[in-house]
């Protein structure tokens, strides 16, 4: 138990972490992709915010762990963090520098601190080189070594340190030779063979086998411990994070949501979207099963067009009048509802709608031009006063409007990063504290 | 490196060749002894051609001396039947058609050797550039490629011979030039479209993390990806070349009579033929078909053993282990081992 880094171990190192000592700074970090649309690839001027205005900072001698489902931007982040993704604002100050405005050039001879440890081990190898010249390679290009033997007892001492041994046996074997495990053994002698202070590990052991998974990660730990290393862990899997990470930050859509000392997030969870990931962690009880498992409610949204307000309302189980509620979210509303009632209750209220792809929708505002208004607006009046669905908390008024029905929503700022109970959330339920950055919304 | 390093790169090489299926490989090896049967005749050409290519008199062993000391010497006769003496006749020139088949081969393989060379010396590195640079590089690339590409191959030869007439004079070269100048654009193709698609593969994001500059990730990481599509353009492209430059020949552009190129000699031979001479066409004729055959072979085969997706499942050069038709057995199997299990009566 005291040799090898199980969960408890590794969440103690944290003690020794002082607080001061910061490794890598994101201030404001946002990268955005450009949509491209038509023929000309002229563009919309659509982009996507795959890593929208994200701060927080990563200790020596810490791991952090960066959690959210596949389209929350976790992966952009880390490569952003690496500027192998350019950034389109704020800053990366690695101790200290900034490497934003760094250009490529400039950062090559920084890449032998920082590395990166990627997902999947069968397509980051090179096949057309050997093991020692892939391993090695970094070596050769920083000029760390001078003489292929040298390179080759640097790589032989690296293998045996990750579990590859006897060494000689891999030296000249290509990747194809070898397991998936040993793989990302070798990836992870690859990134660590300069010597780095600050690794990105892309969901290390996503690809692994179960029984491999928790060798690679004991792997990671162990070799973080004898070589100083400062890691940010990159996974979907909660689970993983909680038996590797010091502190965490959850990602929903680009932004983070909670992120604070990983026990703490854990035991207590404050935002809604974190209780929803913790919740749906399997476990082993059959005492569990039943349990009301607050999972969030349908699909990470287009990325293209985010929820406006806290990006996690329209699956919020909590969301209520100032989450910033939409046009756009009535007219899910409706659509779910008609999935739920009868055949003809259907047929009334979609007639007394008209077609939605012809309603006019905006932030603000939603208009039923073709409405049949005397039946529609007494009909969402009704749902209004009954509260049948969590968007009528903020609906302002159901109107009248030029032979149509007109409905408008009410404010919904986007949250910001507020401290609660030791760890930061950017939830509304704990007060409603709005970006100073909030975007104008058209 | 070690010892070690040496054969094993060496094994590296020749997996796919062990992997590839029993047709590919029959097709490459009947196309390799075609191909070097004539490569023997190209390289000793001097030691296997009984008489000088244009020559049209030979000495007589015993023959009267003249006035100088020289001997006095026979002509070849003219238009003689394949035979004892002329194993492929002779042609209304005196020339021995053999011993032009022989030289012939010579000038195929220089062309394809040397058209090899340019067209890959500069399709191959604008290809790596225009696919891993993308871009405003890479469309204009692709345009002017794509522009010499719609001319039919001869006719884009007959340009490039008759612009390089102002430079080069007629013989081997210039005709290789004009030859190899026709395929630039399809290495061109092959090298960029593959770059395009190993440029995404996360090896290569790899090594930017590492730190390799630009010419590093391409020279290390891309090019030996992309670099197995080569072998294969070549063999077939080589086939083209004997073909076009064949056709060169035959119209007049390629090397200048009276040296022996196959195509010229067929177009030379045309009025025979009226006349009943038969072989002064067909011989070369037959050299033109069976040479483009046997690398056309070469390059079908190394093309499915390349290729891994043409692969034939079942002939991966070991022998699959039979399994027992017990319930396990079928439990385990997936659809891979239906063929498996028909045989052994299971499904």
């Amino acid at each position: 138990m005291t040799a090898s880094p199980s969960a408890g171990v590794g969440r103690e190192r944290n003690v020794s972490v002082r607080d001061t000592d910061v490794v890598l700074e994101a201030d404001n970090l946002s990268t955005y992709f450009p949509v491209r649309t038509g023929l000309l690839g002229g563009g919309s001027g659509a982009v996507v915010k795959a890593v929208d205005r994200v701060s927080f900072d990563i200790r020596r001698g810490e791991v952090f762990g960066l959690v959210g489902e596949s389209g929350s931007g976790k992966t952009t982040l880390g490569r952003t963090l690496l500027k192998l993704v350019d950034p389109t604002s704020g800053a990366i100050r690695y101790l200290g520098r900034d490497l934003a405005p760094l250009s490529e050039r400039e950062m090559r001879p920084l890449r032998r601190e920082l590395a990166l440890i990627f997902q999947d081990p069968n397509a980051s190898l090179n096949p057309a080189m050997t093991i020692v010249q892939g391993v090695g390679h970094p070596l050769r290009i920083h000029g760390i070594t001078s003489s292929r033997a040298q390179t080759r007892a640097r790589v032989a001492e690296m293998l045996e340190r990750v579990g590859l041994s006897p060494a000689e046996n891999f030296l000249d074997k290509y990747p194809e030779d070898i397991s998936g495990g040993q793989k990302q053994r070798l990836v992870i002698a690859r990134a660590l063979i300069t010597e780095p202070t600050f690794v990105v590990a892309d969901e290390p052991v996503a690809a692994l086998d179960m029984s491999v998974r928790a060798k690679v990660l004991e792997l990671m730990l162990d070799l973080q411990r004898d070589l100083g290393l400062t890691y940010l862990f990159i996974t979907h899997d909660l689970a993983t994070a909680r038996f590797v990470c010091d502190r965490i930050g959850i990602l929903y859509l680009g932004q983070l949501v909670e992120w604070g000392r990983s026990d703490t997030l854990f035991d207590d969870p404050q935002h809604p979207y974190t209780r929803a990931l913790l919740d749906a962690i399997p476990l082993p009880d059959p005492g569990r099963r039943d349990r009301d498992k607050r999972l969030p409610r349908g699909e990470v949204p287009d990325a293209l067009h985010p929820p406006t307000g806290c990006r996690f309302h329209p699956r919020c189980p909590e969301a209520f009048e100032v989450c910033g509620w939409q046009g756009a979210d009535l007219i899910d509303f409706l659509e779910d509802r008609w999935t739920t009632v009868d055949a003809d209750t259907f047929e009334a209220e979609s007639a007394a709608t008209g077609p939605l792809s012809g309603v006019e929708v905006s932030r603000y505002a939603v208009r039923f031009p073709a409405a049949d208004a005397s039946h529609l607006l007494p009909l969402l009046r009704d749902l209004r006063d009954a509260r049948a669905g969590r968007v009528f908390s903020a609906v302002d008024d159901v109107t009248e409007d030029r032979g149509g029905v007109a409905v408008t929503f009410r404010d919904g700022p986007e949250p910001a990063l507020q401290p609660v109970a030791g760890r930061q959330v950017a939830c509304h339920l704990h007060g409603v504290v709005a970006r100073e950055d909030s975007e104008a919304i058209a | 490196m070690s010892r070690k390093a040496g054969p094993s790169r060496l094994e590296h090489a020749l997996r796919p060749w062990r992997r590839a299926n029993r047709m590919a490989r029959w097709l490459v090896i009947a196309g390799t002894v075609i191909t070097l049967v004539f490569a023997v005749l190209a390289v000793f050409a001097d030691q296997i051609a009984p008489y000088g290519q244009d020559q049209y008199r030979y000495e007589v062993a015993g023959a009267p001396v003249d006035d100088d000391g020289d001997p006095v010497l026979e002509s070849i006769p003219r238009r003689a039947e394949p035979g004892a003496g002329f194993p492929f006749g002779t042609t209304s020139a005196r020339f021995d058609v053999f011993s032009r088949i022989v030289h012939g081969a010579r000038v195929a393989f220089g062309v394809v050797v040397l058209s090899t060379v340019v067209a890959m010396g500069i399709g191959v590195p604008l290809g790596l550039i225009s696919g891993y640079r993308g871009g405003r590089v890479d469309r204009l690339l692709v345009l002017v490629m794509d522009a010499v590409y719609v001319f039919p191959p001869l006719l884009l030869a007959i340009i490039a011979a008759f612009v390089l007439k102002e430079y080069l004079d007629p013989g081997l070269p210039s005709a290789a030039v004009a030859v190899g100048a026709v395929y630039i654009p399809q290495y061109f193709r092959v090298i960029r479209n593959h770059t395009l698609s190993v440029k995404q593969e996360p090896f290569v994001e790899a090594a930017r993390s590492l730190g390799a500059p630009p010419r590093t990730i391409l020279g290390r990481y891309v090019f030996f990806n992309v670099v197995q599509s080569v072998p294969v353009i070549f063999t077939l492209n080589a086939a083209d070349a004997v073909l076009t430059l064949a056709g060169l020949g035959f119209l007049g552009y390629g090397v200048p009579y009276p040296q022996a190129e196959w195509g010229l000699d067929v177009s030379r031979a045309i009025s025979d033929v009226v006349s009943g001479f038969w072989w002064t066409a067909f011989f070369p004729g037959l050299a033109i078909t069976l040479l483009v055959t046997g690398l056309t072979l070469v390059g079908e085969g190394l093309n499915d053993i390349v290729n891994p997706l043409l692969r034939v499942r079942g002939y991966t050069g070991k022998v699959p282990a039979r399994k027992e038709p017990t319930a396990e057995a079928t439990r385990e199997s997936d659809d891979e081992d239906i063929t498996d299990l028909a045989k052994t009566g299971v499904v």
